[in-house]
Order: C-alpha cells, then sequence, then structure tokens
C-alpha cells in the first residue's frame, strides 16, 4: 500500500511545487492549510526547504546545493548576503551569535530560521548568482558531491567537474529522474586519493582505466548501495561496470530510473537502493541495468585507483582532508580552511569572501569535511590573504582536533537528532586542545558527533565515532553518546566498531583522553589509531575507553529536545516565539 | 471524525491531524512490557515506524533503546495518547505506567476505560 508520501508526491511534486510555494509565500505562513501541512512541508523538501523541529513551526531550513560544492566567483558572497538578511532566529546561539551558514558534508550549505514569506526573494537572488535549492532535499537527485579540488588538483586522474556538472544539468528538474522512492546520493571522483567518498553514496563513479580496442581509456567504474543511516551502513557494492566519460551520464540515468521503478515506495525504511542491492545483489543490479535501461553492452569493470587511496585512510601519507595550502596543476594554490563543525559566522564569511575576491579569484569551494576552500591564488599572494584575521579562527593549519571535528545540526534544529551537536562538538575540541596531548606523530585525528543514527556526520567513518543517546547519571535521564573506534575510507573502508554504549556526555572527552594515553602507552612504533584498532577485538578496546568526568563542562545535559530552542533563557517549548508572523511577531494558539 | 494519523521525517514524530504531536528521543517507561530483563524498562525512542488508532488509543510502532541494559529493539502498538472529542490528549513518556495499566499487554488493551 502506498505511503502519504507517495500520495503526496503523486499529486504535486517536481518543480510543480514551485508555484504553491509562490502561493503560499504571497499569502503568509497562515495560508498554508492546517490539514495540508503534512504534505506541503514534505514537497517542499524537493526544493531545498525543511520545516524546522517542534517548537520552531513556521521557521525552515534551506539547503543549497552546488554540484562537487564549487561556488564560483560571487556565489559565496551572495549566500552569505541572503544569510545576512534572512537567517536571523528570535535569539543567540552561545557558540555562534545570530546568523551564520553551515557547511554540510555534502557539500552544500543550510541556513536556518528562514520565513517562508521571504522565500521567493531568496530564490530569486539565488537565481540570479547561479545558485539554486532544487533538489538539495526530498526524494530525487541531491547535490552531487565529489573531490572538491577537482580540475585543479594535481592527483587528478580525470576532471570528475566534467562529470558532476554533467550529471547536474542532466538530472536536476528532469520529470522522469524527479519522484524517486526515496534519496539519491551520488558521488563522482576523479583523483587517486578518494575524497568523493564513493563508498557511503546510493551510486559512486570511481576513476578507473580500462582496455578497449587495443587503446587504454580513462573512466569509472561504478558502485551502487551505500549509505549509512539507521544502523544499517553499507559500503557501495561493485556492479562490475566500467563507463566511460561519454557513458556515464546513461548509466547514472539507467542506475537512477531502475532506482525509480523498483525501490521499495511501500516502506520508506526499506526504500534506500542499499536494500534493494541486500536483496538482488550487486550481479542482478547489473543484469537488470543491462537488459531494461542501456541500449548498448556495458563494459565489465576495469582497473581501478583503490590501492592509492589515502583520503580519510588512516596513514600518514596523502592530503586526507584538503587543509592547508596546496599547489594547483595551473601552477595556482588552493588553500583549504578549517571550518569547525561547518559552522561560519556571518561576519567572518564577508571578511573571507573579500579576502578570496582581493587575492584570488573569489571562487570557493565546499568539502565533505564541512571545511571550505579557497582556489586560484597566486603564490605571491598567499601571505597576503592569509595576514588577516579571520584565519586565525579559520585556519589553514588548525589543530588536529579542531580539524578533525564534525558534527550534524543535532536538536537545535533538526527532528530526529536525540542530543545537542554543534555547540557540544566545539566544546569538545575546545576541552582536548587544552589538555589532550596526542601521541606522536598522529596529526590527523577525526571525531565526529551524529545526533542520530540518520549519521549526517558520517560517523562510522572516523576514528572517534560518537552517535547520540540517553542513559541515566545520579537517577536522572541526560544525554549521552555511543562511542565507536576505528572507522575510515581509503582502499579497504571500514566502519567503526561500536564499543562504548551511552557514555554520559560530560564523560566522553575524559574518556577520549584516557583513549589516547592508553593508545600512546600500547601503540607499536609508528602503529596508526585505525591500525590499532583493527588489531583488537570490541572487548579490550571497550576497556581502553575509560569515561570519567573532567574538568570539562556540558551545559546540555538535559533534554534539549523538549526545549523550542536549547539556549534560550526561557528555553520552554511552549515559550518560544513560534509559529510567527513574517515580521517574527507570534501567531496566538487557538487554544 | 476521522483522524490523520502518520509517521514523518524518518520516523522522528508522529502527526495528529498535520500536527507533530510525539516526537522522538523520550525516554519511555514500559512497565510490563518483556522489551529486556530490566525491571521497569526505559526505553529512549529513536524512531516510529508506523501509528495507528484503536479504542481512541493512538498507538505507534517504535525502535528503541533501553537505557539501563543497552537492549534495542522494535516496539509494537505503544501506546503514546489518546482522542478525545476529536483531539490528541499525549501520554506523559514517564508515566505511561500509572496512566495505562499493563502499558500495552494486548490482552490489557480490552479493559481500557472509554475516553469519550
Amino acid at each position: 500500500m502506498p505511503t502519504d508520501v507517495e500520495e503526496w508526491k503523486d499529486e504535486v511534486y517536481g518543480t510543480d511545487i514551485r508555484d504553491h510555494i509562490e502561493r503560499f509565500a504571497e499569502d503568509g505562513w497562515e495560508s498554508i492549510p492546517e490539514d495540508e501541512r503534512d504534505a506541503w512541508f514534505e514537497r517542499f523538501k524537493w526544493y531545498g526547504l525543511y520545516h524546522q523541529r517542534a517548537g520552531q513551526e513556521s521557521y525552515f531550513m534551506m539547503r543549497i546545493g552546488p554540484p562537487s560544492g564549487v561556488l564560483e566567483p560571487g556565489q559565496f558572497r551572495r549566500i552569505v548576503e541572503i544569510a545576512d538578511e534572512y537567517a536571523r532566529g528570535p535569539v543567540a546561539n552561545p557558540e555562534f551569535g545570530n546568523g551564520w551558514l553551515d557547511v554540510t558534508t555534502r557539500q552544500a550549505v543550510q541556513l536556518h530560521w528562514i520565513r517562508i514569506e521571504d522565500v521567493p526573494d531568496i530564490f530569486d537572488e539565488l537565481e540570479d548568482a547561479g545558485l539554486s535549492t532544487v533538489q538539495a532535499c526530498g526524494d530525487s537527485w541531491r547535490n552531487i558531491v565529489g573531490c572538491p579540488v577537482a580540475g585543479k588538483d594535481k592527483h587528478e586522474h580525470v576532471d570528475a567537474n566534467e562529470l558532476a556538472y554533467e550529471l547536474h544539468d542532466t538530472f536536476k528538474q528532469n520529470e522522469a529522474h524527479s519522484n524517486l522512492p526515496r534519496k539519491w546520493k551520488v558521488s563522482v571522483t576523479g583523483c587517486d586519493e578518494g575524497c568523493g567518498q564513493g563508498d557511503i553514496n546510493d551510486l559512486a563513479f570511481e576513476p578507473a582505466e580500462k582496455e578497449m580496442d587495443g587503446e587504454t581509456v580513462t573512466g569509472y567504474n561504478v558502485r551502487v548501495g551505500g549509505g549509512l543511516a539507521r544502523n544499517e551502513p553499507r559500503f557501495a557494492k561493485n556492479i562490475d561496470v566500467f563507463a566511460t566519460p561519454e557513458q556515464a551520464v546513461e548509466v547514472a540515468g539507467g542506475l537512477s530510473k531502475l532506482f525509480r521503478d523498483h525501490g521499495d515506495r511501500d516502506n520508506r525504511y526499506n526504500a534506500r537502493i542499499k536494500f534493494l542491492v541486500d536483496e538482488w545483489g550487486p550481479e542482478k543490479v547489473r543484469e537488470t541495468l543491462q537488459d531494461e535501461y542501456i541500449d548498448f553492452e556495458l563494459e565489465t569493470a576495469g582497473e581501478d585507483l583503490r590501492h592509492s587511496y589515502s583520503y580519510n585512510a588512516g596513514d600518514a601519507d596523502g592530503k586526507h582532508d584538503h587543509v592547508g595550502v596546496h599547489e594547483q596543476v595551473d601552477g595556482n594554490n588552493y588553500i583549504g580552511l578549517n571550518v569547525l563543525v561547518g559552522r561560519l559566522g556571518i561576519d567572518d564569511a564577508y571578511e573571507i569572501a573579500d579576502a578570496a575576491e582581493e587575492h584570488a579569484s573569489g571562487e570557493v569551494r565546499l568539502t565533505q569535511r564541512q571545511n571550505i576552500i579557497l582556489t586560484d591564488v597566486p603564490d605571491g599572494e598567499v601571505d597576503a590573504l592569509l595576514d588577516n584575521e579571520v584565519f586565525d579562527e579559520y585556519s589553514p593549519d588548525p589543530h588536529p582536533f579542531r580539524r578533525g571535528s564534525i558534527a550534524c545540526t543535532g536538536t537545535e534544529f533538526c527532528s530526529l537528532s536525540i542530543v545537542e551537536t554543534k555547540n557540544r562538538q566545539v566544546r569538545f575540541s575546545r576541552w582536548l586542545v587544552e589538555n589532550v596531548d596526542l601521541p606522536a606523530g598522529v596529526e590527523d585525528f577525526h571525531i565526529h558527533l551524529s545526533g542520530c543514527t540518520a549519521s549526517c556526520a558520517q560517523p562510522q567513518i572516523a576514528d572517534v565515532s560518537l552517535r547520540g543517546m540517553k542513559t541515566r547519571k545520579d537517577g536522572e535521564p541526560v544525554e549521552a553518546l555511543d562511542i565507536g573506534l576505528g572507522g575510515g575510507l581509503g582502499e579497504n573502508p571500514r566502519f567503526a566498531s561500536w564499543v562504548a554504549d551511552r557514555v554520559p556526555a560530560d564523560e566522553v572527552p575524559g574518556a577520549i583522553e584516557n583513549l589516547l594515553e592508553n593508545f600512546a602507552d600500547r601503540r607499536t612504533d609508528g602503529e596508526s589509531f585505525r591500525e590499532f584498532v583493527a588489531d583488537r577485538d570490541d572487548e579490550e578496546l571497550a576497556d581502553l575507553v575509560e569515561p570519567e568526568e573532567t574538568s570539562y563542562e556540558d551545559p546540555y545535559m538535559h533534554n534539549t529536545k523538549q526545549t523550542w530552542y536549547p539556549y534560550a533563557e526561557d528555553d520552554g517549548l511552549d515559550e518560544g516565539p513560534a509559529p510567527a508572523r513574517a515580521d517574527g511577531t507570534p501567531i496566538p494558539s487557538d487554544d | 471524525m476521522a483522524i490523520a494519523l502518520r509517521t514523518l521525517d524518518d520516523g522522528a514524530w508522529i502527526s495528529v491531524n498535520d500536527s507533530r504531536e510525539v516526537g522522538v528521543s523520550d525516554i519511555w517507561a514500559l512497565p510490563t512490557r518483556e522489551f529486556c530483563s530490566c525491571e521497569t524498562p526505559h526505553v529512549l525512542l529513536e524512531a516510529y515506524s508506523a501509528v495507528h488508532v484503536s479504542d481512541h488509543r493512538v498507538l505507534a510502532d517504535a525502535v528503541g533503546m533501553c537505557i539501563e541494559c543497552g537492549t534495542r529493539d522494535s516496539i509494537d502498538s505503544l501506546p503514546v495518547g489518546r482522542i478525545v472529542d476529536g483531539e490528541f490528549k499525549p501520554y506523559e513518556p514517564a508515566g505511561v505506567q500509572s496512566t495505562i495499566p499493563d502499558a500495552v499487554d494486548g490482552a490489557a488493551r480490552s479493559s481500557f476505560e472509554p475516553v469519550e
């Protein structure tokens, strides 16, 4: 039996939603019929609008998805201007103030506190700059991710951006691919370091070579069915297909149609293509693709480059995360800047835009580690660019605990999250920097904090994985985190092992401190943390995690979900200003 | 009067008549349920998978974890509230034991008092 969501999508979906958004914006929040709100909020996602959680009614998150995270000159500034004008909340966040933009793990930007009445103007301003929110959320082609320095990278095998843009242009606002059973996440990797993170996507194009008609052809191998959500993590499976760059769009379209036609529309929890791959196996996926969706004879997989993947591979070589100053193929440089938990204050963002325009091309790129990259910086401008106080915070040479921190949205805005995340991760990193020494030679150490099993912070591919939970402490329920260890990507990706459950959040920094001390004491010479974890069973690892209270203080131990905003002075669910009219005036309840 | 019931946003909450009424991340007391070996399982609800109404009670299927012993399992037909005069009245997560004797035990449901 089709779900309500499927019925709503059958009625209105895709580009047809735009007119309705314009209509509701014109007439105001209250014009959205009360008995149609679930349907409309589900549809709005297709245009990148997500209704914020309970207690924040009438406010929306807006997601802007530039393919592969490339913001052409002027586009970053435009987003900052929009955030400045439209993304201010009723009260400030104690760590970030009031007004910011969030860089996501899918190379997108999220703005919060957006009003439906402002959306048409925002769309106009985005489109004027060549930007869009189309399909940033919802059941369709999401933002296509890839190598964030494609086209400029010395490690490039094939320019992933050419394919990423072609896929974007072909499948965004494409009626045949607009309504899929569930989200469809696509990655294009072109370098020999694996920074497209294809393994955790529904569809991954990975660089490969193939002997065809006596010639070596450069193209892509295809993997299908990766994803991290709902305690069902999967790495994408090799379906034994090689595609030339010319064939890749048709292969992608075939797989998207296969998902459209065969994905489970009766059960949204079983809808992602990873479950179809589970059921069918990669061989049947290939066979069905060939028989029903592709007109030419598919090539078998070529020789891939996975043996050289160094991105998040847990060892010492490779650029890992694009942070720092790196030479481009054209002799210019790109500068990767650390954005702690992905959140950029508006004033800081203006300064960064100024610096990028004054000393470089003005292009800004977004990475899957929630960071930003300024490209096309001539040698002679690098020092001048970095001689700006804003880069003390957004540093090209950050402390490893800041560099390695990723956090999802959390209970600040998200309906699904169980715990507060971004402010907490900022406080974790601050305490760790001040109190904990990393073992010798450990320069990269990834700590990912996700508020729930949806895994938006990609916790399963971190050295230390943190996942929102609850426990009881001193008789009271408190926010807690499960702790996993040893995840990462590379030639042989590995999900973290969950070794410590329900650790009170205020004991997590102490647990990490003790874990690292135990690692330093027990490791063999030069052994990486990931190797150390891989060599031990979960029981032994659990003994190495020794949670304890320290000088770290956590102000978010209470049930932050039972607030309208976790940082408000009067934070009760009924004490917030929502829902509100366009000018922020609260709308009285009918009760 | 027809009641529109559904779970939305990856099971993050239960909608009653297009209003977000019951969210995840609360801890529910399940006094008589054989969820785990704890005397009174206190279960963090992580996601709802389905919801339906029976005899004015709104019952949810969910996935949760006992915060005492760590058992994670699915829960069928957990009473999360009731419909009174067409309006949803939520149960207190921590108060299920006192609100609904015998909680979700199937045999006990018929003994509930009418709510309208």
